[in-house]
């Protein structure tokens, strides 16, 4: 009898879980449920209107999140300018000890660029990236344990396209991975879902920049078993994809633990904007 | 002019729930904290909907928890709907605790959140891995999930506080 009526209780508080509405609720759980399991099954139309429809509704999050961020990223980027103007001297000691003979090194670049392209025409390869980059401003910077992407400003309308390759400055920092109509978001390459193509050099190994959820280093996936990589070898985009322009820097070969990681060149805490390849 | 001053405190008060809710929804915080080399992250919106919803349920609306998980999964990238889902599981639970518990206590709700919380943390690792290509670290769910447990004591005796201003508030008027 008791076993009967404690399983009555639990059938009754369940219920009323489930579907008493409350003095100021609208809506009963149930029925929010099952509105969120219809609007989950909507993921899988990727085309059409509802993707319109989603299109838009992310534009309108992404500004009304940018606006409630707003003086939380100004403080931050008060926070990183004021130790950059703590770090300035020692910076500044260390330029000024180094023998950098900046004109011979541009016109040694200059030399190797000419000669790349003369050997590329011989062999009649044919350059199928864009070289032309779109400056963006960042419109959200979510870095949590779970994402590390970067919203911009530039979307379908302004010729944004899934894939491209995303720099900060001269350095790689991570491919668009979802197109709105007035913003994209940019899966950086500390992202565990971050793989690309990369090559070593000047050992010359290809392998895959694999992102796990560290900003600063990335692992290095499909390395051959035996391999002679050096500590600060740089690590250059392979463009083996077909997808993300070749050579573009992304860091350099450290050594952690006896394993080998990639030290990103670009710090991407402190990114207010960035160039996109058209 | 005093008299505005006064309704917009009471507005806040009224509406800190639902206010935090949205501030966290929009802007994804999670209070990424590095000690001893471990990474340590809470989920405020776990324990914000589950506290009002166990204690106070009249104060935050189901409605708008279900916008919150809409907005969440924008700020994330995750498939939309999925926090949602999982919100609402939260709301169920703590519902269904609300009308087996004759006499609120502060113990008893902290270990019910963790139990809740594992709940819906699997159910959101399970859709994740059974239904969308999400790469997601089961790890980091969990330590998310155990630093929330652990801050839960602290965050109920905060909004216990903050409830208990906005009823003087009111009483006052």
């Amino acid at each position: 009898m008791s076993t009967e009526s404690s399983r009555d209780d639990f059938i009754i508080a369940i219920r009323s879980a489930f579907l008493k509405k409350g003095n100021r609720q609208k809506f009963s759980l149930f029925t929010l449920l099952v509105i969120s399991i219809l609007v989950l099954s909507l993921e899988y139309f990727k085309t059409g209107p509802i993707d319109q429809f989603r299109s838009f509704t992310k534009d309108v999050i992404f500004r009304g999140s940018y606006v409630v961020s707003s003086p939380f990223k100004y403080v931050k980027d008060k926070y990183y300018l004021y130790q950059d103007h703590m770090n300035m001297y020692e910076e500044f000691s260390i330029l000024r000890d180094k023998d950098l003979d900046l004109d011979s090194l541009k016109k040694e670049v200059d030399y190797y660029k000419s000669e790349n392209a003369f050997l590329k025409k011989l062999i009649e390869e044919r350059d199928i990236f864009s070289t032309n980059y779109m400056l963006t401003k960042i419109l959200l910077d979510k870095q949590s344990p779970y994402l590390k992407s970067i919203i911009i400003n530039k979307g379908q309308k302004n010729g944004v396209k899934l894939g491209s390759a995303v720099k900060d400055r001269l350095y790689y920092i991570g491919k668009v991975v979802n197109v709105n109509f007035l913003s994209s978001r940019v899966l950086l390459a500390s992202d565990l879902n971050s793989k690309i193509p990369i090559i070593i050099e000047p050992s010359g190994i290809n392998a895959i920049l694999s992102g796990y959820g560290n900003d600063q280093y990335a692992e290095l996936e499909y390395l051959p078993k035996i391999n002679e990589i050096k500590e600060n070898e740089i690590v250059y985009t392979s463009g083996s994809d077909g997808i993300i322009p070749a050579s573009i820097p992304v860091g350099k070969i450290v050594f952690k633990e006896d394993k080998k990681y990639v030290n990103f060149f670009s710090n991407f805490n402190q990114l207010n904007y960035v160039q996109v390849n058209k | 002019m005093a008299k505005g001053n006064i309704k917009f405190y009471q507005f806040l008060l009224n509406g800190f729930p639902i206010i935090l809710l949205f501030f966290f929804a929009l802007t994804g915080y999670s209070s990424p904290l590095q000690v001893f080399k471990i990474n340590i992250t809470f989920n405020f919106i776990h324990l914000i909907v589950f506290y009002w919803v166990l204690r106070k349920p009249d104060m935050l609306g189901y409605g708008l928890i279900f916008f919150a998980g809409i907005i969440n999964d924008v700020v994330q990238n995750l498939p939309i709907g999925i926090s949602s889902i999982n919100y609402l599981l939260l709301c169920v639970i703590a519902s269904f605790f609300r009308t087996r518990t004759l006499v609120p206590n502060l113990i008893y709700d902290w270990v019910l959140f963790l139990v809740a919380i594992l709940i819906v943390s699997s159910i959101h690792f399970t859709l994740l891995s059974a239904f969308f290509d999400g790469n997601i670290k089961y790890g980091t769910l969990m330590s998310t999930a155990f630093f929330s447990f652990l801050v839960y004591p602290l965050v109920a005796k905060i909004f216990n506080q903050i409830y208990l201003l906005g009823l003087r508030q009111e009483n006052v008027e």
